[in-house]
């Protein structure tokens, strides 16, 4: 059975069709790639999936369960965690919280128990913080634990909001341009670090990428998406000899007299 | 145990504190300022909740205060007193004692129902807009309670004094400091515990990022009931605490201009921090009563240090840390772990 099955799903934006019949089948353990264009539609698709929209029509299902219309947090909490293409960590709140936060749909206690203190609650919480400080140690970033995200560099915030999706202990991962205005040396760390927290967690992994290095350097599968609609799927060789795909996305090619001067 | 030495220290306080009040040590003006600044604590502590870790913007907290305070002075009086709305007593009026605390929950539940009028709308407004909301249900509830000729209307309603009295009948001693004294005491607990639990941080990533925080597995809706609810709920206890260290209440006190002395004690003390709240609340308190002499000028001075605080401290006086963040050796003194990630 597919973990994610995208079933034709179309979204308007008022009169703006923002992803047009989108399919799309995820098998457990899968490293697939959705690549198009600016405005092609990739991080719509990517807010259908984890619930942040209500698809106009078609279908998502998560494991056999139809989550299209669920709440955010209720997909989350299925298995299904994510990044953002401009980071959204909390700022006023420590790395540290930010990774405990993130397992709220998992707390398993309410209001009453967070006042009285109850061994529920204490138990709960040594939980979430074990869970927080093991992430934090296979990411590297322990020594963060107490600074505030908006003082950390930017390629270190990366792992810090890759490290709060994964104590979530998710099924699948869907990163939203994880390399986006990083430098090259970190776009090199952050190739290494997918392939690792791919076969460390065994996870299945959705990315949205710019960056050709990362896609054809990390991705099983690759689809492509221009205005909303499919053009092309398949390995990441068989993307780059694509012609609809060099068209829309990789640009035509100039003619031969162009360049001549 | 040595982490409660807080709450050791502040039973101590109130204890001396009620002590001194009934040797007469503290007079009866001394006993008034001592019961206002524990409601002010009470008022400003929990808007914080809203305005400061969830980041909304709440002006009608007196609103929530009307609730309670009519909620509680109506049963109160209805079930301990003879009056000329209820007739005689339902309960015996000792009591009164023992109910008390039933019948100030109750106003807090009431208000706290009442803070779902603005609940509900905060989970698809925020910001300014949300702002008129709880600006518009201050005027509901005012304009209700003056309409509803039963409790008195625009005229006010009284009778407390006398509930206070049934309960000094029985034990001789400053009932209403005690009340004062334990509710204050209960707020800042109940509320320092519920945002230093990641649960109750889930409001903090609200005010961060919403979008983030839904997306990240927090209920943002929930968040927002609780908090909206346990704000207002407390402020209507604070209403039912005010009603009966006055011994009388009218509508007209529960207007956007209560709402803002309390947002001025939230903002002077600085968002997002239970300490800066409580210091301002007494500070305020007691500088608004050291200022009676100037009369009407106070309302001159006092937006005048507001204007100033503004332009050098926005912040305010604690910004978002805690008393202990800015001096750690008192974490020591007061026996807290410290700060550390486990």
């Amino acid at each position: 059975m597919a973990l994610l099955k995208v079933d034709k799903v179309t979204h308007f934006f008022g009169g703006l069709r923002a992803v047009y019949n989108f399919s799309l089948t995820l098998r457990g353990g899968e490293l697939m790639g959705l690549i198009g264009p600016n405005g092609a539609g990739k991080t719509t698709a990517f807010n259908l999936i984890s619930g942040f929209y209500k698809p106009s029509e078609g279908d998502i299902w998560f494991e056999g369960k139809n989550i299209s219309g669920l709440r955010p947090h209720k997909v989350t909490g299925l298995g299904m965690a994510r990044t953002f293409q401009n980071i959204r960590l909390w700022n006023s709140l420590t790395v540290f919280d930010n990774l405990c936060i993130s397992q709220h749909d998992h707390l398993g206690y309410g209001f009453l128990q967070s006042v009285l203190r109850t061994p529920q609650f204490r138990r709960s919480e040594q939980k979430v913080k074990t869970t927080a400080e093991e992430i934090m140690d296979l990411l590297g970033i322990r020594h963060f634990a107490l600074e505030f995200p908006k003082n950390l560099p930017y390629g270190l915030q990366r792992r810090v909001e890759i490290g709060r999706a994964l104590c979530l202990r998710p099924k699948l991962l869907l990163l939203d341009e994880p390399a986006a205005g990083m430098n090259p040396g970190e776009v090199e760390q952050l190739i290494d670090l997918i392939r690792w927290i791919r076969d460390e967690f065994k996870l299945t992994i959705l990315l949205i990428e710019h960056h050709m290095r990362v896609v054809m350097g990390v991705c099983d599968r690759m689809k492509v998406i221009d205005f909303g609609e499919t053009i092309a799927e398949g390995t990441p060789d068989e993307i780059k000899k694509n012609p609809r795909v060099i068209q829309a996305y990789l640009g035509e090619e100039e003619p031969a007299h162009a360049r001549g001067i | 145990m040595r982490r409660s030495i807080p709450v050791f220290g502040y039973v101590i306080l109130s204890v001396v504190a009620v002590a001194a009040a009934k040797a007469d040590i503290l007079n009866a003006y001394m006993q008034l300022i001592v019961m206002f600044i524990g409601i002010n604590v009470i008022l400003s502590t929990s808007l914080n909740l809203v305005n400061g870790y969830m980041g909304e913007f709440s002006v009608g907290h007196a609103g929530f205060m009307a609730v309670g305070a009519y909620v509680t002075s109506v049963l109160n009086v209805w079930l301990f007193t003879t009056s000329s709305l209820f007739g005689p007593p339902l309960l015996a009026p000792s009591s009164a004692l023992f109910l008390f605390p039933v019948t100030l929950l109750a106003g807090g539940i009431a208000a706290a129902l009442a803070g779902l009028l603005v609940a509900v709308p905060s989970f698809r407004t925020r910001g300014d807009y949300l702002a008129i909301i709880t600006l518009a249900v201050n005027y509901i509830v005012k304009s209700s309670i003056e309409n509803i000729q039963v409790i008195g209307g625009a005229r006010g309603f009284m009778g407390m004094r006398n509930v206070i009295n049934s309960m000094q009948e029985v034990v001789d001693l400053p009932w209403t400091l005690i009340w004062v004294f334990i509710a204050t005491g209960l707020t800042v607990w109940i509320l320092q515990r519920f945002v230093s639990s990641t649960y109750g941080k889930g409001i903090i990533a609200i005010r961060d990022d919403e979008i983030a925080a839904e997306i990240m597995s927090v209920n943002t809706q929930r968040m927002k009931v609780v908090a909206f609810m346990l704000s207002s709920g407390l402020a209507g206890v604070a209403g039912g605490l005010f009603a009966h260290v006055l011994g009388y209440i009218n509508p007209g006190t529960f207007t956007i201009m209560k709402s803002t002395e309390v947002l001025v004690m939230v903002y002077l003390g600085g968002m997002g921090s239970l300490s800066g709240s409580v210091l301002s609340a007494i500070g305020l308190t007691i500088a608004l009563e050291a200022l009676r002499p100037l009369q009407v000028a106070k309302w001159v001075v006092v937006p005048l240090i507001l204007i100033l605080l503004m332009l050098f401290r926005p912040e305010g006086i604690m910004g978002q840390r805690e008393l202990t963040d800015i001096f750690p050796r008192l974490r020591r003194w007061l026996g807290l772990k410290e700060r550390q990630i486990s």
